[in-house]
């Protein structure tokens, strides 16, 4: 009965307020300043290598943007970015888990090693395999495919987009583990021992045991992937610098180029706004996911 | 967390031995050894061969690969003798740990008040920091970097530490709501009993309570700002620049010194690679926001 | 002098009414249990009394003061959780000694009256001791001992036996009993175990959805429950209930006819009750004895042999009843038997559930508790 404790506190609401205010207030600044600057100079022009040509723009911006192939391809090259490091993520992610829940020797040893990148950061693991996995001259794949009698693939310029999947790929999948493997252990052995009894084998109970109880974590790794890998920008910075051509160019990298390489605050403004409402589009999703979670 | 993991592996170790397949199972528990090793070795490659590059001289490195060599601790030496490495090392250590505390010392009395004095907003409040998180930070990079120029903010180590504190502030939050939220109520009722007022019921019963808690809470703070590459990348050129825009400096063709960048990057991921591998599981709370436990 | 008074308080959460409007008195030197099933608001009145609630309406008087604004520690009151809820990272000598502490006690002092209330509990070899390091049984003294050094006026125990195994609890009730005689002080107990209630109190009182069903001793309640909710809740098994029908009712009672025909008079007070009126006849099951002339009859479909007693689930048509019998009874399944009761044992409800009073007060119904045990040396009356 303990359950239906209200504030159990003599005194109300004032306290509550007045610690969370620090918090509340810095986060709301945080989000609504700039946000508002942001949709503010996107209907500006406003570029910072013309200092005299300012002034009220109202949507020419955005007309500009939507006009501009490299928009739509960037955006292209966001959700195919996206698309692919989840697909191997959580497929990847969920075997892993099944893998690395089994009892064997050193699973522990294994298991931290096999969670590591995803505390390297970016620009390292960028670099990692720009120079030494994936350098056609001296890179360690190179040499693997010569050994095996392969020519050596130029990964950056013949295949810029997959090299980077590949890169992203290799930091997020360690996260889908961890979170699913963390997911997995919550799942009762005895629900596990029950379908045993009831003559279900691994591959049954793999598919209408496991992935069941899974079902909720998966949705979290999909829905916290996609807001970091929205705005991946480290390891295109580091590797093609978005190209060549706009071939590895996503929303992020765009939004860059156009405010800090070309200063133009309005066109970037316009970019943003983009990415946001992008975002939330996912975040909408996300939000009411852990919502549900907090009622019990 | 620890006793969970007991009893799962004490699940299992009864039901390894009681097995009805008891030969079976020993020649599939070898199989698995082999195969967890192997996936975990090619994941773990890329790090492994740097960290052996870090060792080696600059012609080993970029000659075929190959694990017989004299390892050498020249390009350590040859790193950290340079100023500007220790430089950047000291920019990311005094970013990440003082925007860690500073988070901290916010986040902890608005958890404390979420998790012990909840009021009908309270669920509203924590979706809405959530969702704070939800700004892409390309989205906003324009304003704030205006903003950072006009209050001479740009590349200095106080900018990063604002930038740093904000971002990580939901995180902190929920995770030590998580953790407060786990501790008995009663412990806390039991002192008000005893007469503790607010401040001696965090300071002699919360506090001492939830510190291993609050400790990875802030590990976890300190590996995101440590190994965050777009603000410091877009934020900070040279003197505030932290080891992520430094190593970053090495794609430029004149940084290629394999062996160096190596040595470099081994440094500075190691104390990170150790504090993620002793919050793992913790860290799946803060960054699922308790939707996963 | 420690009393309480309680004066129509309620509390709601939100919509919900959780408590609503309770009056009680609190003697000095009282040993008071509130019991009843989950849910019914005992521990919230409790928690009211601490003070880690706030009452919705009304006042809570302790020694004459109303304290409604006092926040808990100022209420020379000390509370017993259900949980023990020690502090983890404190030794035994620290948890007892934290309110001290807090108050500003000097060392020295604190560390005597730890160890005064270390000796009443026998705890003086585990003070050195960590909760982990503890049984249940010996991290539930710990729990008394921290409110014993407080000296509080009032004593307040949240469920403090249910996580104990029940040999442990049976110990512990006695040692309760023991320590409120030697401690001489005032304690509230709140329960949902009705023998720890009969045991332990002076007064009971009985609570149900937020409701004050009845206040009373243990058998006062036992032999003169209020209403149908209060006989079923005390006693165990519980009573069994019949649908009868009055026939008559006079100065010496009320006839009501059982099934299968008979006549029965039961005495309690009639007025209101016509012939033809639908009553509830309640028997306990300690009070049905079996006899081949009894005028009730039926089919017996479970025997739980217990040694020295047996219960006998009895079919009665639609019904069922429960016979509490001797031990050696040998009856098997399937048996018919006849049995019957002593009218004066029997109760009768109204259709609201509302008990008519009995015409003579049982003679144990104003018993109390001290009567039961050696008073010992401490503080008897």
């Amino acid at each position: 009965m303990n359950k239906t404790r209200a504030s159990g506190r003599t005194v109300g609401g004032l306290r509550t307020l007045l610690l969370q205010a620090p918090a509340v207030s810095l986060l709301f600044l945080w989000m609504i300043v700039p946000l508002a600057m942001t949709v503010w100079f996107s209907l500006q022009r406003y570029n910072l290598l013309m200092p005299g040509m300012t002034g009220f723009a109202g949507l020419e911006n955005y007309e500009y943007l939507f006009t501009d192939p490299a928009l739509w391809s960037a955006i292209g090259t966001t959700l195919l970015l996206v698309g692919w490091v989840l697909a191997i993520t959580v497929v990847g992610g969920t075997l892993l888990a099944v893998l690395f829940q089994q009892e064997f020797l050193g699973r522990g040893i294994a298991r931290v090693l096999a969670i590591s990148p995803f505390f390297v950061m970016p620009t390292v693991s960028a670099l990692i395999w720009k120079n030494m996995m994936m350098h056609p001259a001296n890179g360690v794949l190179a040499w693997l495919a010569e050994s095996l009698g392969l020519p050596a693939v130029d990964w950056f310029s013949s295949l810029p987009l997959t090299s980077i999947v590949i890169i992203v790929g290799w930091q997020w999948l360690p996260f889908a583990l961890l979170i699913l493997l963390t997911a997995m252990q919550s799942l009762d052995d005895d629900q596990v021992e029950a379908a045993r009894m009831d003559g279900a084998g691994p591959i049954a109970i793999f598919f209408f045991i496991t992935l069941p109880h899974l079902k909720r974590a998966i949705s979290v790794v999909i829905m916290i992937e996609m807001i970091f890998l929205l705005t991946i920008f480290a390891e295109i910075f580091v590797t093609t610098s978005g190209g060549p051509g706009l071939a590895t160019t996503n929303l992020a990298y765009l939004i860059y180029i156009r405010a800090l390489l070309d200063f133009d605050v309005g066109m970037a403004s316009a970019g943003g706004v983009v990415a946001i409402v992008l975002a939330n589009i996912v975040a909408v999703f996300l939000v009411r996911m852990v919502a549900r979670n907090l009622d019990n | 967390m620890t006793t969970k993991t007991q009893s799962m592996s004490a699940a299992g170790a009864t039901r390894a031995a009681n097995g009805p397949r008891f030969g079976a199972l020993s020649s599939r528990r070898l199989w698995l050894t082999v195969l967890g090793w192997t996936v975990a070795g090619v994941i773990f490659f890329p790090i492994f061969w740097m960290v052996l590059t870090g060792f080696k001289t600059e012609a080993e490195a970029i000659a075929d690969p190959s694990l017989i060599f004299s390892p050498t601790l020249d390009s350590y030496a040859e790193v950290q003798s340079r100023a500007d490495y220790l430089h950047f090392a000291l920019n990311s250590v005094v970013v990440s740990f003082g925007s860690t505390l500073l988070a901290l010392v916010i986040a902890i009395p608005s958890a404390y008040a979420m998790a012990f004095l909840p009021t009908k907003r309270t669920k509203g409040t924590l979706l809405w920091m959530l969702s704070t998180k939800m700004l892409p930070p390309v989205g906003v990079l324009v304003p704030i970097y205006l903003l950072f120029r006009d209050f001479g903010l740009l590349d200095t180590r106080t900018g990063l530490v604002i930038v740093y504190t904000l971002m990580n502030l939901p995180i902190v939050v929920w995770m030590l709501y998580t953790f407060f939220k786990d501790l008995p109520r009663d412990i806390l009722e039991a002192g008000r009993m005893d007469g503790a007022g607010t401040l001696q019921e965090v300071w002699y019963l919360l506090l001492p309570l939830t510190l291993p808690g609050i400790a990875s809470t802030g590990l976890l703070a300190v590996i995101l700002s440590w190994n965050e590459a777009f603000w410091s990348l877009n934020l900070t050129s040279s003197q505030a620049a932290p080891l992520t825009a430094y190593i970053a400096s090495f794609s430029s063709p004149e940084g290629l010194f394999w062996a160096k960048l190596s040595a470099a990057s081994t440094m500075a991921i190691a104390p990170i690679l150790v504090f993620g591998w002793l919050t793992q599981k913790q860290m799946v709370r803060g960054l699922t926001f308790g939707a996963v436990k | 002098m420690s009393t309480l008074q309680l004066k129509q308080i309620t509390k709601s959460f939100g919509e919900t009414d959780v408590i609503k409007g309770v009056d009680l008195e609190v003697n000095d030197r009282e040993f008071v249990v509130f019991v009843g099933p989950s849910g019914c608001g005992k521990s919230t009145l409790m928690r009211m009394i601490a003070g880690l609630e706030n009452a919705t309406s009304g006042d809570i008087v302790i020694d004459g003061q109303r304290v409604n604004e006092v926040g808990p520690a100022d209420r020379g009151l000390a509370m017993v959780f259900q949980s023990y809820a020690l502090y983890p990272h404190m030794t035994v000598e620290d948890n007892m000694g934290f309110s001290l502490r807090l108050a500003g006690v000097p060392k020295a002092e604190r560390r005597q009256k730890v160890l005064e209330a270390a000796r009443i509990l026998q705890l003086e070899p585990l003070l050195d001791r960590k909760p982990k390091a503890l049984s249940g049984g010996q991290r539930q003294r710990v729990a008394i001992g921290r409110a014993i050094v407080r000296n509080p006026s009032i004593f307040l125990f949240d469920e403090p036996l249910s996580n104990l195994d029940a040999a442990l609890r049976v110990q512990m009730r006695i040692e309760l009993a023991r320590l409120h005689e030697e401690l001489d002080a005032t304690m509230i107990y709140v329960t949902h175990d009705q023998i720890e209630a009969m045991t332990m109190a002076d007064k009971i009182v009985v609570l149900q959805g937020g409701v004050v069903e009845q206040v009373g001793s243990p058998m006062e309640l036992y032999h003169h429950p209020r209403n149908r909710f209060v006989a079923g809740f005390i006693g165990s098994p519980k009573m069994n209930f019949l649908p009868v029908e009055a026939t008559e009712a006079g100065a010496e009672g009320v006839s009501v006819r059982l099934p299968g025909g008979d006549v029965a008079r039961v005495p309690v007070a009639g007025e209101g009750v016509s012939p033809g009126t639908a009553l509830e006849l309640g028997i306990r099951p300690e009070h049905l004895v079996l006899d081949d002339q009894g005028p009730l009859r039926g089919e017996i479909q479970v025997l739980e042999r217990l040694g020295g007693q047996t219960s006998l689930y009895v079919a009665m048509g639609e019904q069922t009843v429960t016979i509490m019998a001797d031990g050696d009874v040998a009856h098997r399944v399937r048996d018919e038997v006849r049995f019957g009761f002593e009218p004066g044992r029997a109760h009768l409800f109204a259709a609201d559930g509302l008990a008519l009073p009995s015409l003579e007060a049982h003679p144990l119904a104003g018993l109390k508790r001290q009567d039961n045990r050696l008073a010992s040396d401490a503080g008897s009356e």
